[in-house]
């Protein structure tokens, strides 16, 4: 087991790349703490794929070197980085039994067979597996088949990380949350450090305790959960996490102060932060919206009543602003005023968050 | 069911379906049973004979022979073609510019007659004149497979699997492209060697199209005629007398429709039996 280094990493599909776009990958450097969750969440395309079949040795980077503790693995093959991998879609070795499948894995590093099987158990039973060991892989249905995949990915105990490509989208929703949850404990007992692509953010919300959101083949930031939802460093951020996501508005900023519509609106940025002739928004997400007796005069258009709370969505001037409220609490008439909280208002220039655009 | 009556008309929607099958199967057929079971003299003259003629096939060391050339002829070409035929899809790079060039080369020999393939051959092979003959005989073997029997098989054999290995090769890229890369990816990171790859990966996935490649090879071996009249017409003797270059003789040159008859149903019948014991053998396992 290793802390997981990316060093300016870059890669792109073509031979010769030159402009941005033809990179699948902008330059990035990237840490994974020795025995930590991670999760790699961003749209199709984004470049977690590529991401993550560099990390595991199947891709090697056009620029830029991977480092497992203090030993440069850039160059290794896949099966010297001693990681192990599970895809997208179930890979099982169709002519295999079910407990074959999954000591494949060890037998092919001359792992002693009591300790195969002491291991290959252990991980069936975790899995549900137990009663199928003796069937043949083939024969299983698309969740069991995946189990199987998921499987051989576990069944190494001494691998430096485990990686995840989208393992649960063949999975059916009830079954789909007692594998994360598996996959959660599985990380707690072991403490291996696992890295787990989703474009879906509740995913990556309840596995991670790091998130790093991707988009356009750019890290646009990493961290908790709590730290994305409060201060997304992005406007992608924003909206792609968090149902509804951000609300943004277009903003002017003059005298150190932030204004929307004409009205003053206080948020995080430090005055003096913005650079001329960029594009400023104000971000603030729903949750940090409330209905007051002054502020940002809106009518109401619609309400959607989601259970515990309401989403509410106003109009000033053409621009839509949505809320959440709770059910307990009472909607003002058509007309009514919004305030927002300042500790959770963000100016954003050209989509990064103020204070916080990397050099 | 609600209560009204079926159209009984739609059947005649099947009629053109059963025409033509009745007259490229049924009618051919069941006239090559007629002529089995009777003897014909001039002036259309028809004697019922029973099961005499299936009697005297089975029974004659003739046909015992001429089965036993087939069973082996079959049994050597399919021995070569489909690992070979294996060996080079798996040796065929799996994407890039090479890979229209590497299949059209491939499917040439599919693409020629097949008694201009015999003719080639037979061309090929000539002692005197054919390139590979006289090379053959310049570089101190004895070769003339117009007169040894060794040398007309060895030859017969090579002609097929020049011919038909490409058909091997065909269908097992084509399975072997329809495996997803992830498959391959997870062996590597598995750690699988080569050998693994290939066993637990490839011919699995290859099975089903290489069992319609062995039945395939089978019948058309085992029925193998125009490229072997034209090689060897048979000979040197009866060396190479395969069972349809005897079915001919014995139908066409001795105009014996009897016996011919029959010996084509026996024929029929041992290619139907052993292309079911193949796909058989070869499906067993599916079900488990």
């Amino acid at each position: 087991m290793a802390r997981i280094r990316l060093k300016n990493l870059r890669h792109s599909y073509r031979r010769e790349p030159g402009t941005g776009a033809d990179w699948a990958l902008q330059r990035l450097d990237l840490d994974f703490a020795d025995g930590s969750a991670n999760a790699l969440l961003g749209p199709s395309g984004c470049g977690k794929t590529t991401l993550l079949n560099i990390i595991s040795g199947l891709l090697r980077p056009s620029e830029g070197s991977v480092w497992f503790g203090d030993r440069d693995v850039t160059p290794l093959a896949p099966d010297k980085r001693e990681i192990a991998q599970v895809f997208q879609f179930p890979v099982v070795y169709d002519t295999m039994s079910v407990y074959d499948n999954l000591a494949f894995p060890l037998r092919n590093r001359r792992v002693p067979r009591d300790a195969v099987d002491r291991r290959v158990r252990e991980i069936a039973a975790m899995l549900d597996l137990g009663d199928v060991l003796d069937r043949r892989a083939s024969g299983l249905s698309a969740d069991g088949k995946q189990k199987i995949s998921l499987g051989r990915g576990l069944v190494r105990s001494d691998v430096n990380v485990i990686m995840f490509d989208e393992p649960l989208t063949v999975i059916d929703p009830q079954l789909k949350w007692r594998l994360r949850s598996k996959l959660k404990e599985l990380h707690q007992r072991f403490g291996i450090t696992m890295i787990y692509v989703t474009h879906d953010q509740t995913e990556a919300l309840t596995f991670a305790d790091r998130v790093i959101v991707m988009n356009d083949g750019v890290v646009v930031q990493s961290g908790t959960p709590v730290e994305l939802f409060e201060r997304p460093q992005h406007t992608f951020v924003g909206h792609f996490i968090g149902s509804p996501g951000m609300n943004l508005l277009p903003a002017t900023f003059d005298d150190g102060v932030a204004r929307f519509a004409g009205q003053v609106v206080q948020t995080t940025a430090t005055p003096g932060a913005v650079a001329a002739q960029s594009q400023l928004q104000i971000g603030v997400r729903p949750e940090f919206v409330s209905f007051a007796g002054t502020g940002i005069p809106v009518s109401i258009v619609k309400v959607a009543d989601l259970g515990r709370f309401r989403v509410v969505e106003t109009l000033h001037a053409e621009f839509t602003i949505r809320l959440l409220v709770g059910d307990d609490q009472p909607l003002p008439a058509e007309r009514a005023w919004l305030q927002f909280d300042p500790a959770f208002t963000h100016l954003y220039a050209d989509g990064w968050r103020l204070g916080e655009r990397p050099a | 069911m609600s209560g009204r009556t079926p159209n009984q008309n739609a059947w005649w929607l099947v009629l053109p379906v059963v025409l033509l099958v009745a007259f490229n199967a049924v009618i051919p057929l069941m006239t090559v049973v007629n002529y089995s079971v009777q003897e014909t003299f001039g002036d259309n003259q028809f004697f019922f004979e029973g099961v005499t003629w299936f009697e005297q096939i089975l029974h004659s060391s003739r046909f015992h022979d001429a089965l036993q050339r087939q069973l082996l002829f079959t049994a050597i070409v399919l021995a070569i073609e489909l690992p070979l035929g294996v060996a080079i899809a798996l040796a065929m790079p799996r994407r890039g510019p090479w890979v229209p060039v590497c299949l059209v080369l491939m499917a040439m020999p599919l693409l020629i007659p097949w008694n201009v393939v015999g003719a080639m051959w037979n061309i090929f092979a000539l002692p005197d004149i054919g390139l590979l003959g006289h090379t053959l005989n310049k570089l101190g073997f004895d070769y003339n497979f117009t007169r040894q029997p060794l040398a007309a098989w060895s030859t017969l054999v090579a002609m097929d699997v020049w011919h038909w290995t490409s058909l091997v090769v065909l269908l097992a890229y084509a399975g072997l492209s329809a495996i997803p890369d992830a498959f391959y990816e997870a062996a590597r990171i598995d750690g699988a060697s080569g050998w693994a790859v290939f066993r637990f990966i490839q011919l699995p996935k290859m099975k089903r199209v290489l069992m319609i490649a062995v039945l395939l090879r089978f019948m058309d071996s085992f029925m193998i005629y125009t490229e072997a009249i034209v090689l060897t017409g048979g000979g040197p003797g009866n060396a190479t007398s395969l069972l349809s270059i005897d079915l001919v003789k014995i139908a066409l040159g001795q105009f014996d429709l009897g016996p011919a008859a029959a010996m084509s149903l026996i024929y029929f019948l041992i290619i139907l039996l052993l292309s079911w014991v193949f796909y058989a053998v070869m499906t067993r396992d599916e079900a488990g």
